[in-house]
């Protein structure tokens, strides 16, 4: 069965873009949690596996920490190793801001109700399958396939 | 947002690539946090010049900024990865690279300060003045104790403060959410600056506010404590500002006791000893050089000690004759480079090392892959000199 979902989203960044879902409930310090040469999420304390950024639509709650961490997300697309998108669910912080918009990553910013509404989209598929979404900031929405 | 004729010709590429740049950042942030328009800023602080942690795509990007791009206004500098005149033995590329972005910054006019503690060098301005403070540590404490204004800014929207000398008025620009909505109880005895750096790490950890109380602080804290508890906020979220308050009936509580003292400890605290003791996460100022003076009293260090601290402070405790002092009990002084982060400090050259910051202990453990032996001022004096 053909599941299609949309939700509205407020742009951030403009720009349209498709990935794998990475969803983490917890913030993420760029500058001390990513190793900007391979995308991956080294500090797997955060209750993150070893889970990898790259092609990725990034939905987490906000960046915290080092404001350094804007520069990582620069050095992430710089070395192909970035996120295809971020969806901020708390609120979009300066750094992740700045550095998608220095880098030229769709991102978006989803309330409380539409997170859930996301989570719930993600139990219904399957907890463990990989959903892919599109992300269109332009238009102001997500579409799960 | 609304942005001025003037504004909008920056964003247009009207007054060049780097400006253009700057205003595509504004806007964005302007976006995120459903700022109206834009505002002066008296002075822009930034961060991303030590080459250990921008690398080659910041290096790349400075370039392009250095071609058409002046700041507006003041701005000084972070650290960069070593001392300019007191070479280390890193590799030569590690070197030049790092010197090229110094002079990057410096082409675009920014005071090459290589400081996180710019308040503590710089003059500074008026009560209520906007700036925009990368630094996430000195952001904290501006807004907290300096009675100057800044969001908690990103090494970018600093940059791009400076670049235009205007911030998104938003967030703690704005007067209105300069008051705390939730308030942390320390139920502690705050006995020193490690114990105000716990308080720090656990209020920005779970304070998801832009501003805090935080109760049952003395209003006498010493800078040190002041700076730690600052440098613990903005370590570990994304809080920009703490007030010092009693407790008040209205406002959501979380409280901070014992138990959650040791919590936050044991997260950060990943050795029980150490090769290399090191001060200075947040630099330290001249009152804190002096006070490890006073009670080094003469005695030597029982294993290599650094402290890292700016050109400018090293200069002035070099007249009082602290430098020399200390150096006689076996301190290494780093100038322009700070604990954390720095490249001077890995897992190739050791294991362990001992500090009284949670700033250090956290990127030490995070990016440098160190581990940390956590310990009060006190403490590592009591147990490491002779």
């Amino acid at each position: 069965m053909r599941f299609d979902l949309e939700i509205k989203c407020k742009k951030i960044v403009g720009g349209r873009t498709k990935g794998k879902l990475l969803l983490s409930k917890k913030p993420i310090n760029f500058l001390g949690m990513v190793n900007t040469q391979s995308g991956e999420i080294t500090n797997t304390s955060n209750g993150f596996e070893r889970q990898n950024l790259k092609g990725k639509i990034l939905v987490f709650p906000n960046s915290i920490g080092s404001s350094v961490g804007a520069y990582t997300i620069y050095s992430l697309k710089s070395n192909n190793v970035a996120p295809n998108g971020i969806i901020c669910t708390n609120n979009v912080d300066i750094t992740t801001a700045s550095g998608c918009a220095i880098s030229n990553i769709p991102l978006a910013f989803i309330d409380n109700q539409r997170y859930n509404d996301l989570v719930n989209c993600i139990k219904i598929l399957g907890k463990n399958k990989e959903i892919e979404i599109t992300l269109d900031t332009e238009e102001g929405k997500i579409i799960i396939d | 947002m609304h942005l001025t004729r003037d504004e909008e010709k920056g964003l247009s590429g009207e007054y060049g690539e780097a400006t253009s740049a700057a205003y595509r950042i504004l806007v964005a942030i302007g976006e995120a946090t459903d700022a109206e328009k834009l505002v002066p800023i008296k002075w822009a602080h930034v961060s991303g010049v030590n080459y250990n942690t921008i690398g080659d795509s910041g290096l790349e990007f400075l370039r392009e900024i250095s071609k058409d791009g002046k700041v507006r206004v003041n701005t000084s500098l972070n650290p960069m990865g070593f001392d300019r005149e007191n070479l280390p033995e890193l590799s030569p590329e590690f070197i030049e690279k790092q010197f090229e972005i110094a002079r990057a910054y410096e082409k675009i006019g920014v005071i090459p300060t290589f400081s996180c503690i710019p308040y503590e060098i710089l003059p500074i301005p008026q009560e209520g003045t906007q700036v925009s403070f990368a630094e996430s540590s000195a952001a904290v404490l501006a807004n907290s104790h300096l009675n100057i204004i800044t969001n908690k800014e990103s090494a970018l929207s600093a940059l791009a403060s400076a670049l235009t000398g205007k911030s998104p008025y938003s967030d703690l620009r704005i007067d209105e959410n300069r008051s705390p909505m939730v308030e942390i109880v320390n139920e502690t005895d705050l006995e020193n600056e490690l114990d105000y750096g716990l308080l720090g790490y656990f209020t920005g950890k779970t304070i998801q506010k832009s501003c805090t109380g935080i109760c049952n602080i003395s209003e006498n804290t010493d800078m040190w404590s002041l700076k730690s508890l600052a440098a613990g906020i903005g370590t570990s979220g994304s809080c920009g500002m703490f007030q010092p308050k009693k407790p008040s009936k209205f406002i959501e509580k979380v409280n901070y006791g014992k138990r959650e003292m040791n919590e936050t400890r044991d997260e950060l605290n990943t050795s029980e000893d150490g090769q290399l003791i090191t001060f200075g996460s947040p630099q330290l100022g001249i009152e804190e050089i002096s006070k490890i003076q006073t009670l080094m009293d003469g005695k030597k260090f029982t294993k290599p000690c650094k402290i890292f601290c700016p050109k400018s402070v090293f200069c002035k405790a070099k007249q009082y004759g602290i430098i020399d002092s200390l150096q006689k009990s076996g301190v290494d002084f780093i100038s322009d480079a700070c604990t954390c982060l720095t490249p001077l400090i890995n897992k190739k050259n050791y294991d362990s090392i001992i500090t009284n910051s949670v700033k250090a202990s956290y990127y030490m453990k995070t990016s440098n892959k160190v581990s940390v032996a956590l310990k009060s001022l006190k403490s590592i004096i009591k147990g490491y000199t002779v």
